[in-house]
C-alpha cells in the first residue's frame, strides 16, 4: 500500500514586471462577416424565406396539378379575395366589429381582474379566492360558456363579452396575482420606507415590479379571448344585422366560396399576429426589456 | 431595567449635554418563522447622538438587522420602546431611510435621476418636479455618477447600485440613515472605496447614520461608536469608540488591539457556547 508518491513542487521562475504596456493590437481579433452571413443572420430574413417557400409550395400545388378551387383556392386566389372583400365588400366593418366586441370583453375583463386582485392583495382571502376560481374555471374552455351565455343574455353583442370576460379574467388576475406576491421584500419595504400605503403602494410599487407577469397575463388572456370570440362568432355571429370575423367565414362556407374562407382565415391570422409580436412586443421593448426585467 | 444599558449611555460624555436622536430602551423583538418563535434581540439598549456613526456589529444571529429593520419601524418590539426626537417609532417613515444590501434596492423600472426624484416626491421632501430634480441631481454628483443620471439601474455595476441607493437615501436628509450592511455585497476593492466615500460625504454634513455590519475592521473603520452584540439572542456586549479610527491607522498598534479586543470578546462566545453544549451532553 504505502508506495511513495513524488509531489509535483511549483517551479520558481524569475520575475519580472512589465514597464511600457503599449495599445494592443486588437485588428485581427474581429474578422468581418461575409454579405451574405450578415443578411443570413437577421431574424426576418429567414422567416421570410420560409413562409415564401410555403406561400410557393400552395401556389405551385394549386395551379400545377390543377385544383378545383372549389375545394382548394390558390393562394393569389384568395389573397385576391382578400383585398376585394376588404376594400370593396364589407370585410373592413366586420373586422371593426369583432375588434370591438374584443375591446369591451378584453377592457371589461381586464377591470373586474384588477379589483380582484386588489381584493387578493389586501385580504388573504382575497387571495385563496383567485387561487380558488382560477382552477375551477381554468379548465372550463370558455366557449363551453356560450350556451350559458346565450340562454341569459340572448344572441347579441353581450354574450360575447360575457364570454371574453371569462377568456381574459382568470388569466390576467392569476398571473398578476403571483407577479405581486413575488415581488421581492426589499422593493416593498423601499416603498414602504417612503410613506406609500393602499393602492398608491400598489400601483407605484407592485404593479411595474410585477409587469413581466402582467403582460404575460395579458397575453395569455388575449390569446384566449381572440380564438374564442372567432369561435363564438361561427356559432352566432350576426346580431341585427351585422356580424364580425367568423360570421364571414361560416358564410363564406355556407355559399361554398372556398377562398372566402381561407381570406377569413388570413384575416384572423393577420391580426394575431399584429397584436401579438406587434402590440405586446412593443410594450415589452419600451417597458420590460428596457428596464432589464425580461429579455 | 437594563444595565449594561444604563452604564454604557453613562460612560459617554455627550450623554449630559446633549439629547439623543435615537432611544432605544430595552428592546426584545421576536419574529415568527413557519415552526418557530424566535427571540433575535433580548432587552437591548442604545443611544444614538447626532452625528454618530454608530455601528451594530456583532456575528450573524446576533439580531443586528432585527435590530435595525425595528429602528426602520418595519417591526414592532415586544417589550422595551424606541424613540426617535422622543416619538415612539410606530410604522416606517421618510425620516428614517434604509439602504439595504441587496442591489434591488433600486427600482428598476426608474433610472439614477428618478430612483432619487421617486422617493423625494413620494417622501414629502419634494413638492415640486423641477425641485426634487435639482436635489437629486446634486446628490448624483456627490456620489460621482454625473453622467450616469439616465441610466437604467440594470447597467450599473454593484458598487454604483450602492452609490444610488446612499444618494437616494442621503438626498432625503432624513433624521437618521440606516445602512444594513451596506457593503457586504460588493468585492473587497469596491468596499474599501466606497468605505472611504461614504466618510467623506461623512465630513461634508455630518449626518447621522446607524451601521450594520459583521466586519469588525468595517465596524473601526466607518463607526464612531461601536454596539458588540453577542447571538442567541442578540444581547449587548459592549459599547465601544472608534471616532478616532479610519484608513490610515489600520496598521497602527491601538487598530489592532481594538480589533484584537472585539475579537476576543465574539470569539469567547463561542468557546462558552461550545462548553455549554459539551456540559449538556455530559449530564
Amino acid at each position: 500500500m504505502s508506495t511513495t508518491k513524488t509531489l509535483a513542487e511549483p517551479v520558481i521562475r524569475p520575475e519580472f514586471v512589465n514597464e511600457n504596456i503599449t495599445d494592443a493590437h486588437t485588428g485581427d481579433v474581429a474578422v468581418q462577416l461575409s454579405f451574405i452571413e450578415k443578411i443570413w443572420n437577421i431574424n426576418g430574413v429567414r422567416k421570410a424565406v420560409i413562409l415564401l417557400g410555403l406561400v410557393g409550395l400552395w401556389q405551385g400545388y394549386t395551379v400545377g396539378f390543377d385544383v378545383e378551387p372549389l375545394m382548394f383556392p390558390s393562394f393569389v386566389f384568395s389573397l385576391k379575395t382578400l383585398i376585394n372583400d376588404l376594400f370593396q365588400g364589407d370585410l373592413i366593418w366586420k373586422v371593426w366589429f369583432s375588434i370591438k366586441v374584443l375591446i369591451y370583453g378584453y377592457g371589461a375583463g381586464m377591470a373586474i381582474a384588477a379589483v380582484l386582485v386588489l381584493w387578493g392583495t389586501s385580504s388573504r382571502l382575497g387571495g385563496d379566492f383567485i387561487a380558488m376560481a382560477t382552477a375551477m374555471f381554468n379548465p372550463l374552455p370558455s366557449i363551453a360558456m356560450l350556451p350559458l351565455a346565450m340562454l341569459w343574455f340572448g344572441l347579441g353583442t353581450s354574450s360575447l363579452v360575457f364570454v371574453l370576460v371569462h377568456a381574459v379574467l382568470w388569466a390576467v388576475a392569476l398571473n398578476t396575482h403571483s407577479g405581486f406576491k413575488n415581488v421581492s421584500t426589499t422593493l416593498r419595504m423601499i416603498g414602504e420606507n417612503y410613506g406609500l400605503k393602499g393602492v398608491p403602494f400598489v400601483v407605484k410599487i407592485l404593479v411595474p415590479a410585477a409587469l413581466p407577469s402582467i403582460m404575460t397575463g395579458m397575453k395569455v388572456g388575449w390569446a384566449f379571448a381572440w380564438r374564442t370570440l372567432i369561435g363564438a362568432e361561427l356559432v352566432f355571429g350576426a346580431s341585427s344585422g351585422s356580424g364580425g370575423l367568423g360570421w364571414y367565414i361560416f358564410e363564406s362556407s355556407q355559399n361554398i366560396e372556398t377562398e372566402g374562407v381561407f381570406a377569413g382565415l388570413f384575416m384572423v391570422i393577420l391580426i394575431g399576429i399584429t397584436i401579438e409580436n406587434l402590440l405586446f412586443r412593443n410594450i415589452e421593448l419600451r417597458t420590460v426589456a428596457r428596464w432589464g426585467m425580461q429579455r | 431595567m437594563d444595565q449594561g444599558a444604563q452604564t454604557a449611555a453613562g460612560n459617554s460624555p455627550a450623554a449630559a449635554a446633549v439629547d439623543p436622536l435615537l432611544d432605544v430602551d430595552g428592546v426584545t423583538l421576536q419574529y415568527k418563522t413557519k415552526e418557530h418563535l424566535i427571540t433575535a434581540t433580548y432587552r437591548v439598549g442604545f443611544k444614538v447622538y447626532p452625528a454618530d456613526r454608530f455601528v451594530l456589529l456583532g456575528p450573524s444571529g446576533c439580531g443586528k438587522s432585527t435590530l435595525l429593520k425595528g429602528v426602520a419601524g418595519y417591526m414592532r418590539p415586544v417589550e422595551g420602546n424606541m424613540r426617535l426626537k422622543g416619538v415612539d417609532i410606530k410604522e416606517p417613515g421618510p425620516d428614517r431611510v434604509m439602504v439595504f444590501q441587496e442591489f434591488d434596492q433600486l427600482l428598476p423600472w426608474k433610472t439614477v435621476k428618478q430612483n432619487i426624484t421617486f422617493a423625494l416626491m413620494n417622501g414629502g421632501k419634494c413638492k415640486t418636479q423641477s425641485e426634487a430634480d435639482e436635489i437629486a441631481m446634486e446628490y448624483i454628483k456627490k456620489v460621482k455618477l454625473d453622467r450616469f443620471e439616465d441610466t437604467f439601474p440594470h447597467m450599473l455595476s454593484g458598487g454604483m447600485k450602492q452609490r444610488v441607493a446612499i444618494a437616494r437615501g442621503m438626498a432625503m436628509e432624513p433624521d437618521i440613515l440606516l445602512m444594513d450592511e451596506p457593503f457586504a455585497a460588493l468585492d473587497a476593492l469596491t468596499r474599501r472605496q466606497m468605505q472611504e466615500e461614504l466618510l467623506q460625504l461623512w465630513e461634508d454634513t455630518h449626518f447621522t447614520v446607524l451601521f450594520v455590519t459583521h466586519s469588525i475592521e468595517e465596524a473601526l473603520i466607518v463607526g464612531s461608536r461601536i454596539l458588540v452584540l453577542s447571538p442567541h439572542p442578540g444581547q449587548v456586549k459592549a459599547e465601544l469608540n472608534a471616532h478616532h479610527l479610519n484608513h490610515d491607522n489600520t496598521a497602527d498598534p491601538n487598530f489592532r488591539e481594538l480589533q484584537q479586543k472585539i475579537h476576543d470578546m465574539l470569539f469567547a462566545d463561542r468557546i462558552l457556547e461550545e462548553e455549554l453544549a459539551a456540559g449538556q451532553g455530559d449530564q
